[in-house]
């Protein structure tokens, strides 16, 4: 287990770069996690919430016809896309959410891009009854209208973000900029492994349920562990939580950035295959800057995918050699989103499509013998926008 | 003791407030930035502070996040910060100047790199506003190798020990953070203040000076009564606005005026 080593970091990566007034609170945070990590109470409710309200344990589904359309390894698919919500989010926000409501915190508030975290989080606000507002790019408000509108159904205020390029990364400064100008009655849920620590580390220990699950299912109807693991990489919420119970087993764990238009065109979601090592939103990681420090947007036809960082826990991992980054462009992840809608009968999110987009590659590399798990971690329905626009994918 | 350090200990020591302006580096244009950094000076600064315009300033408010796109979106990039800095100590610029940036830029250009080169453009100290206490350790010993002060910054919510630890790896002077918020968002409330610079002053002598929340003269005057002085940021770029050229320093001679004379008290 990779545990954050001293103050946060893991290896060189982490680490809490936040101006000097946020430095109590998530202090704080860390003191009310580690007493919360403690108290049996506090994991039997989350568990309880995540079994009789998100529905867990979600299915580990054999993709029969997907198998038959790639060749080569047996595919199973973690179904994550069976969640309340639609969306792995869920598990993460309902811990924060409960954790915020044990530290006396009235109100949350939260960045989203294309609006999963937000809805997660506006849900789980509304299910304690806690005021919640969500920041979000003023481009991403206008792409993403029915997660809008499905928050504000929820109760949350939805706020616009003028600056910068109005985009999740301006979203995220912004509920940097709340969170420090009322940080005494506000919780910050981040969405993602990203951020100061502690939440890359509080964030994978709510995730992990999806590894965990997967591990018990794989042993209990395959008697066996799989050979590898495939998942989608943005900020990298999905994978650290599939991946964080595999880390010790011979397992291969393969992430998929978004290569958007091609990593070439630098219209792209690459952070660690094309990306520096840096510092923003509170952690050293790697990310898509320019020569001065300055960072640039990303691009992916997948709104969840399209952050120009990662969080620090895969930046190590990768840089250790234990998990293996590949890149999956905006037409691969349509062409595998359509043979998945095919073969299974799953609409997939366009960020899940990046993982099924390589499962091919995978499943022969491994051979028929072996065994490959893809993290689904959310359904497509709220893409189907975005894949009419581009037409017929698997011509691409 | 270096420049910056002497400069202000030797206001605090003749009975005066400091007055510190912030200027976003290459606003409102290259040439009217370094006219302000002349006129500063001539209208009684007694250090400054050059901001390092960054794409995603997460500590300002919306004044000093606007200022530092629009210099940014002209295609202004840091050696022009160092350059710009330069040419007003080639003009004769005499007083201290401190870089304040946020850490990504430095990182990027090599923190020894950085340092050497804000040395060479006549810098005299350097702010870091998201490199806290915690995660100093990487880059203050390079800047002080180099010979620049290295100001950390008190926030409200710091608490007592905290600020113990805090001031004992600051040089130049203690940046007070008036309100918990960004830049020139909030009104500060005074017993706050006086709270936090009575914490500081029990741990330390250097100068402890007030910022983000000096929004005019009045405030100034308030502000540096409780304290060493003053650094007045969002305010003075509002003031600038969407002038250039004498009619921005214009206004800014007028705003700083003003700001001068309350500091007499």
């Amino acid at each position: 287990m990779t545990e954050p080593q001293p103050r946060g970091h893991f290896g060189p990566f982490g680490g809490q770069y936040v101006a000097e007034t946020l430095m109590p609170a998530l202090e704080e945070l860390e003191a009310a996690l580690e007493a919360a990590s403690r108290d049996p109470g506090f994991w039997e409710e989350f568990w309880g919430l995540l079994r009789t309200y998100v529905g867990r344990p979600t299915p580990l589904t054999p993709a029969h016809r997907l198998t038959e359309a790639l060749g080569g390894a047996r595919i199973y698919l973690k179904r994550e896309d069976l969640c309340h919500t639609g969306a792995h989010k869920i598990n993460n926000t309902l811990g924060q959410v409960l954790l915020a409501r044990r530290m006396g915190k009235r109100r949350i508030i939260a960045e989203t891009g294309a609006g999963q975290h937000g809805v997660a989080t506006a849900t789980a606000a509304a299910l304690f009854g806690m005021e919640c507002a969500v920041y979000m790019g003023a481009e991403d408000v206008r792409r993403q209208a029915p997660n809008v509108e499905r928050m504000r159904l929820l109760g949350a205020e939805v706020v616009p973000v003028e600056s910068g390029s109005r985009t999740l990364k301006d979203a995220m400064n912004e509920a940097i900029r709340q969170w420090v100008t009322h940080v005494e009655t506000t919780f910050y849920v981040i969405g993602s492994v990203a951020g100061p620590h502690p939440y890359p580390a509080m964030v994978r220990e709510f995730q992990r349920v999806i590894g965990e699950e997967t591990r018990a299912q794989c042993l209990e109807t395959l008697g066996r562990l799989p050979d590898a693991i495939v998942a989608c990489l943005g900020g990298g919420s999905n994978a650290m939580g599939m991946f964080a119970p595999f880390l010790e087993d011979p397992v291969t764990l393969v992430a998929v950035e978004a290569a958007g238009e091609g990593v070439e065109t630098g219209r792209h979601a690459a952070a660690i295959g094309a990306g520096r090592v840096g510092v923003l939103h509170g952690m050293k990681s790697f990310f898509l800057q320019d020569g001065d420090g300055q960072i640039q947007e990303a691009h992916s036809i997948s709104a969840g995918l399209d952050y120009p960082g990662v969080g620090p826990e895969v930046a190590w991992l990768v840089e250790s050699g234990r998990v293996r980054t590949v890149t999956a462009t905006d037409a691969d992840a349509l062409e595998a989103f359509h043979l998945t809608a095919r073969t299974e009968g799953i609409l997939p999110a366009l960020e899940s499509s990046h993982a099924l987009a390589r499962a091919g590659d995978l499943a022969r590399e491994i051979g028929p013998d072996g065994i490959l798990v893809v993290n689904l971690s959310g359904r497509g329905d709220k893409d189907l926008a975005t894949v009419l626009a581009a037409g017929k994918g698997g011509a691409a | 003791m270096n420049r910056l350090e002497s400069a202000l200990r030797s206001v605090r020591d003749r009975g005066g407030k400091a007055l510190v302006p912030f200027l976003t580096a290459g606003f409102p244009d290259r040439q009217t930035f370094v006219d302000l950094l002349l006129e500063a000076e001539r209208a009684g600064a007694d250090a400054l502070e050059v901001g390092i315009p960054f794409s995603d300033p997460s500590a300002d408010g919306p004044v000093i996040q606007e200022a530092s796109a629009r210099v940014l979106a002209a295609g202004y990039r840091l050696e022009h910060a160092f350059a710009d800095l330069r040419a007003a100590r080639d003009r004769g610029l005499g007083i201290p100047a401190l870089f304040m940036t946020y850490y990504n830029p430095v990182l990027s250009r090599g923190s020894e790199r950085f340092a050497r080169e804000a040395r060479q453009a006549g810098a005299d100290g350097v702010l870091v506003v998201d490199l806290p206490w915690e995660e100093s350790g990487e880059f203050l010993p390079v800047a002080r190798d180099q010979g620049l002060d290295t100001v950390l910054l008190v926030a409200p919510t710091t608490p007592e020990e905290r600020v113990g630890r805090i001031v004992a790896g600051a040089s130049g002077f203690v940046y007070c953070v008036s309100v918990t918020g960004v830049t020139g968002q909030k009104r500060p409330v005074e017993a706050t203040v006086d709270d936090l610079v009575g914490r500081v002053r029990r741990h330390t002598d250097l100068p402890a000076l007030v910022g983000f929340g000096v929004s005019d003269a009045a405030s100034a005057a308030a502000l540096a009564a409780r304290s060493d002085g003053v650094i007045v940021g969002s305010a003075l770029i509002r003031t600038v606005g969407d002038h250039a050229g004498a009619s921005a320093v214009a206004r800014a001679r007028k705003f700083l005026d003003s700001l001068r004379e309350a500091l007499k008290g």
